[in-house]
C-alpha cells in the first residue's frame, strides 16, 4: 500500500498524463461509437429485418478478443498499425454494439398508438423521429451510452500493447517487471475511472428520464462542460513529443534495451526522444517499424530470422547476422552492429530439481520430463525455433501437452511449482532471483540472438548523428551487464530510466 | 358540396377479412356524424381512411371535394384533426408544446402558438396559468381528453376525426364533455366524424346516426328518426342503451 503511494507520488507527471490519454481514448472513442451507432441503430429499427444481422455482427465483434483485434487491424492502411488512432478503432467497434441495440429498443419499444398519432397529426418522418421518437428513446440510449464508455474504460488498458497509452501503460509495464505495485497504480485508476464515468453518466441518464425541461437542459450543459474540460487533457495527451520513437516490446529486457537507446539517442545528439515502450510483441514492433510509427527499436537476429522474414533455423552465429541485415535492408532497415550480448531461449528447472537429479543439459532432463508438465509463452509454442522444433531435436515429450502462460509470470510459475520446466530469456533476472537453473543446449538447437538495434534507413538518412549514438553502444552490454539490468528491475523494482542512466555513467 | 364523401367503398385487411364493401356514406361540412358499430366492425379503418392513414381497395375516399390518393398526405392529415381515445397525449411534452405541436410543425412563430394555445386552453375550460407547464402523467383523464382535443383543434382544421373520443371516461365527467363539445361546435361549426361502440355517446353528440354492421350501413338517419327505426339490428342497439322510443336530448 506504501509502495503504491510512493510509486504514484514518484510518478505524478506521468501517472497525470497516462490518465488523461485514456480518457482521451475512452472519450474520443465513444463519442464516435454514438456518431456512428445512433444512426445505425435508427436505420436498423425501421428495418426489422436488418436489425438481427446488424446486432449479431456487432455481437459477433464484441466477443473477439480486443488484443486480436489490433492484431487483424495491423496491416490495415489508414485505421491500422499502432498508436492511439488504431486503439479509438478498435474502440468505437468495442462501443457500437450497446449504443446499436440501445438505440434499436429504445425506437421498438415506443407504443405503436404514440407513433400513429404523430403521423396522423401530419409529421414527417423526419420530424416524427426529431419529435417523438429520439426524445422517448433517449433513456434507453443514454444506457447503452453509459455501457459503452465503462467497457471502453477497461478495454482502453489493452491500448497500451499499441503504444497508445493510457493506463495500461502500467498494467503492461507491471506484467512485464512481475511487479504487482505497478500493475495496482494502472489498474486502480483505471478501476476508479470507470466507477466514475458510470456514476457520472447515470446521473447524466436520470435527469435525461425525468422529461423535465430544465433538468435535460442541465444534464446538456453538465455533458458541454465535461467535452470543454475534456479538450486541454486531449491536447495534453495529443502532444507528442519528440523526433525519434523509439520502440520496444513487452517484457523488462526489452524496456530497459528500448529506454537504454532512447537515453544514448537523446546524451549523443540532443535530439527529443519519443518511448513506445511495451508494444505487444514481435509482430507489433515489426510492422511500426516498417509504417514509420516507429524509428528504431531492438531486435535479436534469431527472432528476425525466423519471426519476421520467416526463414528456417540456422545456428551460425555470424552467417545469421549477416542473412537478417541483407533481408532488412531490402525493406528500407538498416541493422545497427550487435549490442554484445545473445538472449537466447533458456530452458529453465528449478534448482533444487537440479541439484536432486543432476541435470546440466537439456538432454539430461528427456527421461524426467515424461513426469513433468511444462508452461510456454505462446510465442515460444509457435516459432518454429520454438517448441515442436524443440521437442523434435530431443525427442522431449511431457506428461500432459504444455501450458500457455505470460513469459514473464511463468518465471514464478516455475518457482511455485505450478510447471516443473519452461522456456525463459537466458539474460532475465529472475533466474538467479528464483533459483533457477538454465539447462544447457548440448544439441545446439537454439539459433543465435544476438541483440540488434534496428532503424529505419529513412531515419538514420535524415539524422546521420543518430546512427553515430547507436554504433556506439556496438559491444558495450553484456550478458552480464544485461542480466544485471534486468535483476535490478525484475527484482529490486528499480525505476528503469534510473538504471540505465546509472549504467550509461559506470561505461 | 358534401365534407367527407365514401363512394363505393370496398377495404380488405392484410388477414383477407373485409371490413367495408362497397361502403357509401356521405358527412356533410359543418355535420356532427357518429357511426356506430361493434367492436372489430371496422370503424377505425373508416377513420384512417379519411386521412390517408389507409386507401381503399377499390372506390373513392372523398374530402373537401378531392380523393384521398390525390392529397399530399401531410397536407391533409393537417386539415383534418385527430382524436383517440386516451393516447396520443405525448408523454415527454407539456400541455403546451403537445396543443402547440401542430402550429409548430406548420412553421408558425412562438409567440403565435403561444397565443392560441391559450385561447384554446380557454375554450376547453382549463386555466391557462395552471396548465401550460403541466405533464401529461399530472392530469385526470378528462382533463388529457379536454387537451387531446384543443390539440386537434389548433390549426382551426375543418374536419375533426374522434375515435371513441371519450370511452374511457367515468359516466360523470363524460356527460360533462359531451355537453362541452356540444357547447363548443354550436361556436365551431366543424365538421366532425365520430366513430364509437356507444350508441348513447353517438345520441349525444351526432345530428346523425349511422349503423355500421358486417362492413355496410344499415341504417343512417337523425337520432330522433333512428328511434322509431323498426329495423330489430338498430332497435336491439338502442335497447342495449336503454335509448329505445326515447327522443333526442
Amino acid at each position: 500500500m506504501t509502495r503504491l503511494f510512493g510509486f504514484w507520488s514518484s510518478h505524478r507527471a506521468e501517472l497525470f498524463a497516462l490518465l488523461a490519454q485514456h480518457i482521451t481514448l475512452v472519450a474520443a472513442s465513444t463519442l464516435a461509437a454514438v456518431v456512428i451507432g445512433i444512426p445505425l441503430g435508427i436505420f436498423a429499427a425501421r428495418r426489422p429485418r436488418l436489425s438481427a444481422p446488424i446486432v449479431g455482427l456487432a455481437n459477433v465483434v464484441q466477443t473477439i478478443p480486443s488484443l486480436a483485434m489490433f492484431g487483424f487491424l495491423l496491416p490495415v492502411p489508414l485505421v491500422g498499425g499502432i498508436g492511439a488512432r488504431a486503439a479509438i478503432v478498435v474502440l468505437i467497434l468495442y462501443g457500437l454494439l450497446p449504443i446499436v441495440r440501445t438505440t434499436i429498443t429504445g425506437i421498438t419499444g415506443i407504443d405503436a398508438s404514440i407513433r400513429e398519432a404523430g403521423v396522423a397529426m401530419g409529421m414527417t418522418p423526419r420530424e416524427l423521429l426529431r419529435l417523438v421518437e429520439l426524445p422517448l428513446a433517449l433513456p434507453s440510449i443514454a444506457s447503452g451510452v453509459r455501457v459503452a464508455a465503462v467497457v471502453g474504460v477497461g478495454s482502453a488498458t489493452i491500448a497500451a500493447a499499441i503504444g497508445a497509452g493510457g493506463l495500461g501503460e502500467y498494467i503492461y509495464r507491471g506484467l512485464s517487471m512481475v511487479d504487482s505495485t505497478v500493475i495496482l497504480a494502472g489498474a486502480v485508476p483505471a478501476a476508479v475511472l470507470a466507477l466514475a464515468v458510470d456514476a457520472g453518466l447515470l446521473w447524466v441518464e436520470r435527469q435525461l428520464s425525468a422529461r423535465r425541461r430544465t433538468a435535460s437542459r442541465r444534464a446538456a450543459v453538465a455533458v458541454a462542460t465535461m467535452a470543454v474540460l475534456m479538450f486541454p487533457l486531449a491536447a495534453a495527451a495529443g502532444r507528442s513529443g519528440g523526433a525519434i520513437v523509439v520502440g520496444s516490446k513487452n517484457f523488462t529486457e526489452q524496456v530497459v534495451l528500448g529506454e537504454l537507446l532512447a537515453q544514448s539517442i537523446e546524451r549523443e545528439t540532443g535530439l527529443a526522444v519519443q518511448r513506445r515502450l511495451n508494444l505487444g510483441g514481435t509482430l507489433i514492433c515489426d510492422r511500426a517499424l516498417l509504417t514509420g510509427d516507429v524509428d528504431v527499436y531492438v531486435e535479436y537476429t534469431g527472432t528476425a530470422l525466423t519471426a519476421v522474414f520467416h526463414q528456417p533455423v540456422k545456428t551460425n552465429g555470424r552467417a545469421v547476422f549477416e542473412d537478417v541485415r541483407d533481408r532488412y535492408s531490402r525493406s528500407g532497415r538498416t541493422v545497427l552492429p550487435p549490442l554484445g550480448f545473445d538472449n537466447t531461449f533458456a530452458i529453465l528447472v528449478r534448482g533444487g530439481d537440479a541439484r536432486r537429479l543432476g541435470l546440466k543439459t537439456i538432454g539430461d532432463a528427456v527421461p524426467e520430463a515424461r513426469k513433468w508438465r511444462a508452461g510456454f509463452g505462446y510465442e515460444f509454442l509457435e516459432r518454429p525455433d520454438g517448441y515442436p522444433g524443440l521437442a523434435a531435436a530431443y525427442g522431449l515429450s511431457f506428461a500432459a501437452p504444455p501450458r500457455v502462460m505470460d513469459l514473464a509470470l511463468s518465471y514464478r510459475a516455475l518457482a511455485t511449482g505450478q510447471v516443473d520446466l519452461i522456456a525463459g530469456d537466458a539474460t532475465a533476472g529472475l533466474i538467479r532471483a528464483l533459483d533457477l537453473v538454465q539447462l544447457e543446449d548440448d544439441r545446439h538447437y537454439f539459433p543465435p540472438y544476438d541483440a540488434v538495434p534496428v532503424a529505419r534507413a529513412s531515419t538514420l538518412l535524415k539524422y546521420p548523428q543518430v546512427r553515430g549514438a547507436l554504433e556506439r553502444l556496438a559491444g558495450r552490454v553484456t550478458a552480464a551487464d544485461m542480466r544485471a539490468l534486468n535483476y535490478a528491475a525484475d527484482v529490486e523494482h528499480r525505476d528503469v530510466p534510473q538504471i540505465v542512466r546509472e549504467f550509461l555513467k559506470s561505461k | 358540396m358534401p365534407s367527407i364523401e365514401f363512394r363505393d367503398v370496398s377495404f380488405t385487411r392484410a388477414g383477407g377479412r373485409h371490413v367495408l364493401e362497397r361502403f357509401d356514406l356521405s358527412v356533410e361540412g359543418g355535420e356532427v356524424f357518429a357511426l356506430v358499430g361493434r367492436s372489430g366492425a371496422g370503424k377505425t379503418t373508416l377513420l384512417k381512411l379519411v386521412n390517408r392513414l389507409l386507401v381503399p381497395d377499390a372506390g373513392t375516399v372523398v374530402v373537401e371535394g378531392r380523393d384521398t390518393r390525390e392529397w399530399e398526405p401531410i397536407r391533409l392529415r393537417r386539415r383534418v384533426g385527430y382524436v383517440l381515445q386516451d393516447v396520443g397525449l405525448f408523454p415527454h411534452m407539456t400541455v403546451a408544446d403537445n396543443i402547440g405541436l401542430v402550429p409548430r410543425l406548420e412553421g408558425w412563430a412562438p409567440d403565435r402558438t403561444a397565443s392560441r394555445v391559450g385561447e384554446l386552453l380557454d375554450l376547453i375550460g382549463l386555466d391557462r396559468q395552471a396548465f401550460c407547464a403541466r405533464w401529461p402523467d399530472e392530469l385526470s383523464g378528462g382533463q388529457r381528453q379536454r387537451i387531446v382535443v384543443a390539440r386537434a383543434l389548433a390549426v382551426d382544421p375543418p374536419i375533426l376525426l374522434m375515435d371513441e373520443p371519450f370511452g374511457a371516461l367515468d359516466p360523470i365527467t363524460r356527460t360533462e364533455l359531451h355537453s362541452e363539445f356540444r357547447r363548443i361546435q354550436d361556436r365551431l361549426r366543424k365538421t366532425v366524424l365520430i366513430v364509437t361502440h356507444d350508441m348513447r355517446e353517438a345520441w349525444a353528440l351526432a345530428d346523425r346516426i349511422g349503423v355500421l354492421d358486417s362492413g355496410r350501413l344499415i341504417a343512417c338517419d337523425s337520432p330522433a328518426a333512428l328511434g322509431r327505426s323498426a329495423d330489430p339490428r338498430v332497435r336491439e342497439l338502442l335497447a342495449g342503451a336503454a335509448l329505445a322510443g326515447a327522443a333526442p336530448s
